[in-house]
């Protein structure tokens, strides 16, 4: 934690309020008290850490040294290819939404030789994307052991799954999936991607469903679980739901809209997060 | 009508500079911000941005009723503009062109009174002319100048007043939640603007039922102010149509025809709401009954912004307010993200332009005073916005527990910050709210001294709400 608890409160300047017990219905931050009319020391420098903590999820790097050798034990039909966007680093990605959408030209070359390379790992049913998006704290905490729980329910469903090479996309945005999917020749997307840290949760992954997956398909195609993190959607409970979108579009031959409707009771059970269609990515 | 069509030169020394048409003059005279970069449309260089604003300051506002920047025949908000257009209103300034309507708007000659008189003469591309030549100051300046007043229960607008609006989102919906958000901020003294909150679920059913909530609450307490649940205004009316109290009809709004299509409404489905709204008859201090939220980038986002920049497609929402009499008018300034303003800096210049030309336009101007996580901005740019919208008057802020919206993961304003605004320009709520808090013993007899202990009357909710 941090050195708020060694913080010594001066007794006497601080209004308490004594509806704290209210915070068991909300984590809104109420009940703070007040110096004067002003924020406690306290409470300023609280709000100050998480804020810190979610600017530091939004520029810290993907650390590949410690994310490739999570999907080693994983089974996989090749090493991870690593990729990046147009975007070339984090200011530019925050300011040009068009570039995080589309790979460079060398990805999508090392994309073509792989599939020149590997001819049997094309027209896969699903190719399996990562990208940094907003919070790589998001990818580093969530991705892997999602995709552990995952892994284990594609193995055993019938019919079988077959898998395009794990791919991860530095400086990427949800778009940039497509891109990747769409020179796979790959059937359906699932695409992982770190969302945008709030200040209670700075680590949260999403992941976004699509089928047909081609440059230029609209939002409006995607299904999406958000907040998938230890504090919301457990790992376990969100890949079981990204399965059973995945079995729903291969059998409908669809994602987005359509999927969501038919199936929007099962899907809004989740505790801690939601599931629909996104407003803005 | 000649739409885009006129070239602009402007020659400097040996340099000639040219600028297309009309809507890409006002695009480079632009302050810089991402969003217009992002679209294409920015200036160049800096050089070329002051060049587009000499050239601008020529421009007689007349040009702006004869060409249209979005055209005519294909968006009903630019008919809206041109068909509302008062030339007896306008008839005061009409001679003059952009660089002087700047010295008339700043000179003694143009006092409140003479504000209110031409404001149905002014466009909103004039007002986001003219804001673009405009320093903080001015835009401050001007704003404070101009008098706009709404009422439901309460009444906001009034010189030497600050409302709020109590947002007490919470990321489920839960009602005990919420009630304990919105206690919370009444023992802070906000919520005179309207206790609006965004749903997480966002659907009829939870619209009426949280309506209800904050209905009985409002009663309970014989509070002097309005309820409203930020759901799409084709959901407010259907929960009017099952006897839901609706105090307040939201929507979001934006420049365009095709922004408000991608939003799912047109002008008649506004009116429609508005009507309905208006049968219910719930205000006693005035007949306010529209809430909308705007916020630069929109247009854009909507891919709908026909290569205007994005401070004069929010300007143009303004137009769709006016016409349906609004009781409150939010700007949610730093919601959209850096790729549509970058930093605090852009922040504050899209927080104080917005709320100069909704001023002028004659709108209940209020801000949302707020940033993403991703943007470069933090409390400190807040703090800043924050006061120097309210030494312009400007209407209503957001206020919230500890300037964490657990639901929408941005931050704005908190209940704290209102009451340091008011205490440091001796701002006051509302006035019938005003009286509420003291009556309450929520405000002590200076009006600007929170009780230290829970007014008596309050407690019973409070242990109520303990011991679910």
């Amino acid at each position: 934690m941090s050195g708020i608890e060694n913080y010594k409160k001066c007794t006497g300047v601080v209004t308490e309020n004594p509806w704290a017990s209210l915070r068991k219905f909300t984590n809104a931050r109420i009940a703070l008290g007040r110096a004067g009319v002003s924020l406690p020391t306290k409470h300023l420098l609280d709000f100050q850490l998480a804020h810190a903590r979610a600017k530091d999820a939004v520029y810290s790097p993907l650390s590949l040294d410690s994310l490739l050798p999570q999907f080693a034990k994983q089974a996989w039909p090749s090493p991870p290819l690593v990729l990046h966007s147009r975007a070339q680093n984090r200011a530019q990605y925050l300011q040009r939404p068009d570039y995080g959408r589309r790979l460079d030209g060398e990805s999508r070359r090392q994309i073509q030789a792989h599939m020149s390379q590997h001819p049997d790992t094309r027209s896969a049913d699903l190719a399996i994307v990562i990208a940094d998006g907003l919070s790589a704290t998001g990818i580093m905490k969530n991705a892997a052991i999602f995709l552990e729980y995952l892994g284990l329910l594609l193995k055993d469903s019938q019919p079988s799954w077959s898998l395009a090479p794990l791919c991860i996309v530095q400086q990427g945005r949800v778009a940039a999936g497509d891109e990747v999917a769409e020179l796979l020749q790959a059937k359906c997307l699932l695409m992982l991607i770190g969302e945008r840290p709030g200040l209670s949760s700075p680590d949260s992954m999403g992941a976004y469903l699509t089928w047909a997956p081609k440059v230029g398909v609209s939002d409006a195609q995607r299904n999406c679980i958000s907040n998938i993190r230890a504090e919301g959607i457990q790992w376990r409970d969100a890949a079981a739901k990204a399965f059973y979108l995945l079995t729903e579009a291969r059998h409908r031959e669809l994602s987005g809209v359509a999927l969501k409707d038919r199936s929007v009771n099962g899907l809004t059970e989740i505790e801690g997060g939601s599931v629909g269609i996104p407003q803005s990515i | 009508m000649a739409a885009n069509s006129g070239v602009y030169r402007y020659q400097l020394g040996a340099t000639s500079y040219r600028f297309n048409s009309l809507a890409d003059l006002m695009a480079k005279a632009s302050p810089l911000r991402s969003g217009d970069q992002l679209a294409g449309l920015a200036a160049e260089t800096a050089e070329e941005r002051v060049v587009a604003q000499m050239c601008l300051a020529e421009v007689p506002l007349k040009r702006f009723l004869n060409e249209a920047l979005v055209p005519y025949d294909s968006d009903e908000v630019t008919r809206l503009i041109i068909d509302e257009h008062d030339t007896n209103a306008f008839a005061p300034i009409s001679h003059l062109c952009v660089g002087d309507f700047r010295d008339w708007l700043l000179s003694d000659v143009a006092g409140p009174k003479m504000l209110s008189q031409v404001r149905r003469g002014i466009t909103p591309e004039m007002a986001a002319a003219v804001s673009k030549i405009m320093r903080n100051q001015d835009l401050i300046l001007v704003a404070k100048k101009c008098r706009v007043k709404t009422a439901f229960r309460s009444t906001i607008g009034l010189t030497g007043h600050l409302s709020t609006r109590l947002q007490p989102n919470h990321p489920t919906d839960d009602l005990s939640g919420i009630a304990a958000s919105i206690l919370d901020g009444l023992l802070y003294a906000n919520g005179d603007a309207v206790i609006g909150i965004n749903p997480a679920t966002d659907n009829v059913a939870q619209s009426c039922r949280l309506l209800h909530m904050m209905n009985e609450l409002i009663e309970n307490y014989a509070i002097p102010t309005q309820s409203c649940v930020l759901t799409h205004v084709t959901n407010t009316l259907e929960a009017i149509e099952n006897n839901a109290p609706v105090d307040l009809v939201f929507q979001s709004i934006g420049g365009t025809q095709a922004t408000n299509e991608s939003f799912g409404f047109n002008l008649s489905t506004l009116a429609e709401a508005q009507q309905a709204a208006l049968s219910l008859k719930r205000g006693t201090v005035g007949n306010n009954v529209m809430y909308f939220e705007t916020g630069q980038g929109s247009a854009l986002s909507a891919n709908a912004h026909y290569g205007v920049d994005q401070q004069t497609c929010e300007a143009r929402a303004y137009a769709v307010a006016r016409h349906f009499d609004p009781l409150l008018v939010n700007t949610v300034v730093g919601f959209i993200g850096p790729e549509y303003l970058y930093d605090g800096k852009q922040i504050t210049r899209a927080g104080l332009e917005d709320h100069f030309c909704g001023k002028l336009l004659g709108l209940p101007m209020g801000c949302d005073v707020c940033y993403t996580n991703h943007a470069e901005a933090d409390q400190n740019d807040m703090d800043t916005l924050l006061t120097l919208l309210s030494v312009a008057g400007c209407s209503f802020i957001m206020g919230i527990p500890g300037s964490d919206d657990i639901m929408l993961n941005y931050q704005t304003t908190s209940f704290h910050d209102a009451m340091y605004v008011r205490r440091v320009l001796e701002l006051r709520p509302a006035p019938e709210f005003e009286q509420w808090l003291q009556d309450s013993e929520i405000l002590l007899n200076d009006k600007f001294h929170l009780n230290a202990a829970v007014p008596q009357r309050f407690s019973p909710e409070i242990s109520r709400l303990e011991n679910k």
